[in-house]
């Protein structure tokens, strides 16, 4: 205990000087003065608890040590049936799942199913750059740029040439693949936390020149008025456009508004299903197995005969690929876009689901998606405290558990004790 | 001379002036990436947090009624040296040392989960609005012919270059004659075996992080009375420009990082010259790209060994 005390004084003097002048005295603005007034006696209370509280878990940091220790260890695997029966399970499970999600949202509000469809936007944004970050392990801190280049492809291709959602949504997605293989190549080559920042770079550059480049983007007025989505030709509004029917004309039903928020979940499940598909199919070929082999070692990729270059460029270009799809039916879903929606902060989101959910492995990455996006919702009082919240989170999440809360498990053999 | 090379000269000198306070900045990520090899991402946010104690010691200090403009000037530095370094003490505690040894990638994700948390603390605890305090040190000195045009330098630009200057010696200094700097440069060298020699590694690297974050403090009491408004958000873009010219410069290297920063400032000041002034990030960026495309290891770095 008596060693201990130095070091929490110091922790707790330490936890004094980091909030005394920032949280205990408030700037404000009052015309053109700045004044400067202390807080009031509650946030002082508030300082003196934390600091409190600091000096005696440092005080008392070794006995809560061993008692953290002799707490059991959460193991979400173990909470699973046997692989076997799993095996089995999992096609009836995966029509359940399916079903489940087609059939739903005809039983619910019409806010749950718009939540769910930006959810499943996150869930397609954070499969994709599972396979950049996850697979292949390079860290990409621009992935939004793609994101933008999507809902970019589709809003300025609507507005002029009027050309229909199912026609972008391809051409979307080639082009954000385009990009990706373009920025992609020249840094590559680059060492893991070097990319990390000239991706990011890419994504603010690709920002300056969206809010810039006025008479192509409407700068940062953004697009509006994009068109959604239809039903091989039938239009989801209450009045068709000239030349077009609508839905409930051609299948004589009433106008039922909720229709058109159905109908764009479904898509965002059919889109969500079909990169699900893709990405389990691609990460069994020799090339997915590439991905792996070179997070593990880059080294001995090499000296395989493995060229470096081109795996992590098909990790890039693909991941690059489906933020492009889920950045279309984005705008399609928005009906606006600006440049406002495609921050750096977008990109720290996508990758804290990648992390949050353990890198690597996608039902993780779909939990973490989910948990994302409807906490906020949940805790709308806490508004405020949001992206306070995130950034703690993102540290605590690292520090407790830096596999995820779901880690990848690779399939594997153990030799059993005889 | 004409008058183009005036307008030239004039933005050479703010090039300049806004470069010496990237090279400050940038000296804390090029110290602590020579050492343990990761990216503060959290250091420009230090930079925003002493440009706020700034604020706040010198509107206190004037409100409890020292007029005296130096020493104000001079107790709202040490103000923002001491808390900027007890943050970037801080967050290597709790946000970097406890992942040491770990994957590389972690220690970058909890540096951007740290920025984003500072960021959003000083706007719940200072409000998200943009602070704008009048301009303390006024005036300087022209020359060109006034006909022409008018080539101005204003004191608050010779303070910049002044206190880099003396900073940066001071820095020198340490890091070349004192026992703890021959500590650092062992530390950069070779981690492990210094450890061995008996010397508390985790010590020097917290001492990085605490002269790094006081450089980013003396930046941000420099910046914030050269602009004159400061917001929760700023730290952002400056901690992006400083990496950009510790990387021009060579990652690791000190010396680099001072010219990188100034070549960075004067590149910016002359796009922001001849061209829309929106341009110039995507100038500094671009500029970081093709560093890393044709000279990875910066202007005065080392090529790094891969070793199996």
């Amino acid at each position: 205990m008596q060693r201990a005390l130095f070091p929490a004084l110091f922790a707790a003097g330490v936890t004094f000087l980091l909030t005394c002048l920032v949280i205990g005295v408030k700037l404000e603005q009052v015309g053109s003065e700045l004044t400067v007034t202390g807080a009031d006696p509650a946030t002082w209370g508030w300082i003196a608890t934390a600091v409190v509280i600091v000096f005696l878990v440092q005080l008392f940091q070794s006995p809560l040590g061993t008692l953290r220790r002799r707490l059991p260890a959460i193991e979400a695997h173990g909470l699973l049936p046997g692989h076997r029966l799993r095996e089995q399970l999992r096609p009836w499970l995966i029509a359940l799942v399916i079903v489940g999600l087609c059939v739903w949202p005809f039983m619910v509000s019409r806010g749950a199913v718009d939540l769910a469809t930006l959810t499943l936007i996150y869930v397609m944004l954070g499969l994709g750059l599972n396979i950049v970050v996850g697979f292949a392990g390079l860290l990409d801190l621009g992935y939004v740029a793609f994101y933008a280049v999507g809902a970019y492809t589709y809003a300025l291709l609507s507005e002029y040439f009027g050309l229909s959602f199912w026609v972008c949504l391809p051409l979307a997605g080639l082009l954000a693949a385009t990009f990706g293989c373009i920025l992609g190549f020249p840094v590559l080559r680059l060492r893991g936390d070097y990319l990390a920042i000239v991706t990011l770079g890419f994504g603010e550059i690709i920002r300056i020149l969206l809010n810039n480049w006025t008479n192509v983007t409407g700068g940062p007025n953004g697009i509006g008025g994009i068109d959604k989505p239809t039903l091989f030709g039938l239009e989801f509004s209450r009045r068709a456009s000239d030349g077009g029917e609508t839905f409930h004309q051609y299948f004589g039903i009433e106008y039922v508004s909720s229709h058109k928020v159905i109908f764009l979940y479904l898509v965002a499940v059919l889109l969500v299903l079909l990169t699900l598909y893709v990405i389990n199919r691609v990460q069994r070929m020799p090339i997915g197995r590439a991905w792996e082999a070179l997070r593990e070692d880059e080294i001995a990729c090499r000296s395989l005969g493995l060229n470096p270059t081109v795996i992590k460029l098909s990790a890039f270009t693909m991941g690059a690929a489906f933020a492009g799809f889920a950045g279309c039916f984005f705008a399609a879903r928005q009906g606006f876009i600006s440049p406002e929606s495609f921050t750096f902060i977008e990109s720290a989101i996508i990758l804290a689901i990648v992390v949050l959910g353990g890198m690597g492995s996608q039902l993780g990455i779909i939990m973490a998606a989910i948990a994302m996006t409807i906490l906020p919702e949940l805790a709308r009082e806490f508004q405020e405290y949001r992206m306070l919240m995130f950034g703690g989170v993102m540290v605590l999440m690292m520090l407790w558990r830096p596999q995820g809360l779901l880690p990848m498990k690779r399939p594997h053999l153990e030799l059993k004790n005889p | 001379m004409s008058e183009t090379s005036l307008y030239v000269l004039q933005q050479l000198i703010n090039g300049l002036t806004i470069g010496s306070t990237y090279a400050l900045i940038a000296i804390g990520y090029t110290m602590v990436y020579g050492i343990i090899g990761m990216i503060n991402f959290a250091h420009g946010e230090v930079y925003m947090i002493g440009s706020y104690t700034t604020f706040i010691a010198i509107i206190g200090l004037l409100t409890l009624g020292v007029s005296s403009l130096p020493i104000v000037l001079l107790l709202a530095l040490i103000t923002a040296i001491v808390i900027a370094s007890t943050y970037g003490y801080a967050i290597e505690r709790v946000a970097y040392r406890p992942l040491r040894g770990g994957p590389r990638l972690i220690p970058l994700i909890t540096a951007i989960g740290m920025s984003i948390f500072l960021q959003n603390y000083i706007r719940l605890a200072q409000g998200s609005r943009d602070m704008a305090m009048p301009a303390l040190v006024t005036g300087g000195i022209q020359f060109g012919d006034p006909a022409v045009f008018e080539v101005s330098i204003s004191w608050m630009q010779m303070i910049i270059w002044g206190v880099t200057l003396v900073s940066m010696t001071a820095l020198a200094l340490f890091i070349s004659r004192s026992r703890l700097g021959r500590a650092c440069r062992a530390c950069a060298q070779d981690l492990k075996m210094t450890n061995l020699l008996g010397i508390d590694t985790n010590r020097i690297i917290a001492l990085t992080f605490i002269i790094g974050a006081a450089l980013a403090a003396v930046a941000g009491v420099l910046l914030s009375l050269y602009y004159g408004t400061i917001n929760p958000y700023i730290g952002f873009m400056a901690g992006l420009k400083a990496f950009t010219a510790a990387v021009l410069g060579g990652i690791g290297s000190i010396p680099g990082a001072m010219l990188g920063g100034l070549i960075l400032g004067v590149t910016e000041a002359l796009t922001a010259a001849f061209f829309p002034s929106e341009y110039k990030d995507v100038v500094a960026f671009g500029l970081l790209v093709l560093i890393l495309l044709f000279r990875p290891t910066g202007l005065l770095g080392k090529p790094e060994v891969e070793k199996v």
